[in-house]
């Protein structure tokens, strides 16, 4: 190794790579737990994690459960991205899950059709985006306080909004959302609104300055606005979309269980958000994002709560694991273990 | 100079006069609202939120913030009741939790500190991780029972003249907020809080030790969060994995309320105070009101946290304004003079 040659940096790894990663080791550790210990309720016995059964034409199975509820943390995540890359966060993603729900639970008890219903409860949920991009931009609140505020009386407002109980409802188009394979696909809906999701993302930010001027607010806002770039609307849109994308995750999640539960829909979602933000590549200091590390993460978010259920670990203590996977993640990718990293590996600092 | 006292003096005055305020609807609307008994529940019940919230105020005096607070009580409160239940004696058990919520402070702010994280991240972390820790201590509320807590609630209660009553946890919640007034006014490690708080590089060039300021801060965070699990679970008898939630926004809001700026640098325990008894005076009317529902109090917290940093914005803003126009008629009159 010759460490003061001058060539180039090697060009880093596409954002997705390291999620994928995570999600294929998920895969193989359960696999192996299977065979060799198996636990856990359900199927026992070697391949049982990787068994895809076809139940009424449609594949079934531990892998499609991850797809299945992994397509709401990934369309959480899409949609936190942006908001991660201005420098801001969204603590509310979960109570406006709750809220959407409650509002298309009410729509649709009171006679709202299907599409209408579907508009009104996203429109609630741009509604709380809103709010919180006002705060954000005119107050200047750190957004993680302005978004704490919806966390935790968002729960309240839903709770209002049910009046205080678990409403049911039953609207076909709704439970399509998440019960619907479609015929040439017979793939779990959730999955799918979260794939068309991610390209009409990439397409919007990618192919249009759209995603430029994000991540210009978000890595250094005084050259921003200097160049011209209008910061206010454009932080405030990101909220929006970010309560519309959470809006969507909370009607799949409200249709996964056909009611609307403003208690425990979207419970643990903003962390499940936030970490396949991370983990797909987006810096939390802002400045560049990654949408398809993002919904990769997404998967890896729910590979890891499906793992937990398959090796027996109850829903209420899954989070601690979690939560310390993400600080560790956090903390690996921080400038200053990176630097550390550098300077154990024998290699030259940069000259910057 | 005098902008600046004056937009610091603002909030925490403008706090009183809601408290008052309160308090005297409570005692047009309701006959045995203003009688010693209620008052003297007022800190009582809201004695665990005041301990927390004085922990709290360090961490957002220093330019940081603490979301772990409601898991870190639950997360204490169910493994005090744990122990007491496996048999410990309830001092021993609350010594335990308190050296174990301690060091989990100091853990996150280290995490803070050695790889320059975001605090609300690490907290973040800690608000879900704490909370699923809790649940695996137990899945239930934990009931306990123990000679030392009836003692405790029968002799410990000071009775003060006017029929006023002071409850152990009451006396205790007024010995933090003094011992945090001294630590923050009076003491070297307070006024380096402050410093930082203002602005983290001067504070470094004035030589205050920033890393272990910043760790000390979050040490302290969780030891009176940890004392606030403990005074909960004195006080219901029993540690309930659930408990606290939410408690992280009321306790930011009693701290803003109080007068501390939520950027840091700017404030004082004893505000903290106020916040608290305000967030009370409005939980207690709307139990009085008795049709609310329990998810007004979550919105009411969080429509005064935000009325309160608005004030605070509109402040910040029209002391720039009085600033720019100083600086104006300054360069006016020095042209005139040439």
């Amino acid at each position: 190794m010759t460490s003061r040659d001058p060539s180039p940096r090697p060009r880093p790894l596409p954002a997705p790579v390291w999620p994928a990663l995570g999600i294929l080791t998920l895969i193989v550790f359960n696999a192996l737990s299977d065979t060799l210990a198996p636990s856990g309720p359900g199927l026992l016995g070697p391949g049982a994690f990787l068994h895809v059964a076809v139940v009424d034409g449609a594949p079934a199975g531990a892998l499609i459960d991850i797809l299945h509820y992994g397509g709401a943390i990934a369309i959480l995540a899409l949609g936190m991205a942006p908001v991660i890359a201005t420098r801001g966060v969204d603590l509310s993603v979960g109570a406006v899950m709750a809220i959407a729900a409650a509002a298309a639970a009410r729509l649709s008890i009171a006679g709202t059709p299907g599409v209408p219903a579907l508009a009104g409860a996203l429109a609630v949920a741009g509604a709380c985006g809103l709010w919180n991009g006002v705060l954000v931009v005119t107050l200047r609140l750190q957004p993680f306080v302005a978004t704490l505020v919806l966390m935790v009386a968002g729960r309240g407002l839903a709770q209002m909004l049910t009046g205080g109980q678990i409403l049911t409802f039953h609207d076909p188009l709704l439970e399509y959302l998440d019960q619907g394979r479609p015929g040439w696909l017979p793939m779990p809906m959730p999955f799918l609104l979260g794939a068309a999701l991610l390209v009409l993302t990439c397409l919007a930010t990618r192919r249009a300055p759209l995603g430029l001027l994000i991540e210009s607010v978000g890595s250094n806002p005084e050259a921003a606005r200097l160049s011209g770039v209008r910061a206010g609307p454009l932080v405030v849109g990101c909220y929006v979309w970010c309560a519309a994308c959470a809006g969507l995750a909370g009607l799949i999640a409200g249709a996964g269980i056909k009611a609307a539960d403003p208690f425990n829909t979207g419970r643990n979602a903003e962390l499940a958000a936030i970490f396949a933000v991370v983990v797909g590549g987006t810096s939390l200091l802002g400045g560049r994002f990654s949408l398809a590390g993002a919904f990769v993460g997404g998967m890896l978010m729910q590979g890891l709560t499906t793992t937990m259920y398959a090796r027996d670990i109850r829903s209420d203590v899954a989070p601690l694991p979690q939560a310390l996977l993400i600080l560790t993640i956090c903390a690996a990718g921080a400038p200053r273990a990176r630097a550390l990293a550098r300077r154990l590996a024998g290699r030259p600092r940069g000259t910057a | 100079m005098n902008v600046l006292s004056s937009q610091h003096r603002l909030p925490p005055l403008a706090a009183g006069v809601i408290l008052l305020l309160l308090l005297a609807i409570g005692a047009l609307r309701f006959d045995h609202f203003l009688t010693p008994a209620n008052l003297s529940n007022l800190p009582a019940d809201y004695a665990f939120v005041t301990i927390a919230a004085v922990g709290a105020t360090f961490v957002i005096l220093s330019g940081g913030i603490d979301l772990s607070v409601g898991s870190l009580v639950a997360f204490t409160a169910v493994l005090a009741a744990h122990l007491i239940a496996a048999g410990w004696h309830p001092l021993a058990a609350a010594g335990v939790c308190l050296l174990i919520g301690t060091t989990l402070g100091a853990a996150m702010g280290g995490l803070i500190v050695a790889f320059d994280l975001p605090p609300f991240m690490v907290t973040l972390a800690g608000m879900f991780g704490l909370r699923a820790a809790a649940f695996l201590v137990r899945d239930q509320s934990v009931g306990v029972s123990h000679p030392f807590l009836a003692a405790l609630a029968r002799d410990g209660v000071l009775r003060l003249p006017g029929g006023f009553e002071a409850p152990p946890r009451s006396t205790l919640m007024l010995a933090v907020l003094l011992a945090g007034w001294a630590l923050a006014a009076r003491t070297r490690f307070g006024r380096g809080v402050y410093a930082l708080g203002g602005h983290e590089r001067s504070a470094r060039m004035m030589g205050v030790p920033i890393g272990f300021t910043k760790v000390r801060v979050y040490a302290l965070a969780g030891a009176c969060s940890t004392l606030a699990g403990i005074v909960l679970m004195f006080d219901t008898r029993s540690g309930n994995p659930a408990a606290g939630a939410g408690l992280e926004l009321a306790v930011i809001a009693s701290v803003v309320v109080g007068g501390t700026l939520l950027s840091g640098g700017v404030g004082s325990v004893l505000g903290t105070l106020i916040g608290v008894l305000i967030l009370g005076a409005i939980r207690m009317l709307i139990d009085f009101e008795g049709t609310l529902s329990a998810a007004w109090t979550s919105i009411a917290t969080g429509v005064l946290l935000l009325t309160f940093v608005a004030l605070q914005r509109a402040l910040i803003v029209w002391a720039g304004w009085r600033a720019q126009a100083a600086a104006a008629s300054g360069t006016w009159t020095r042209r005139v003079e040439v």
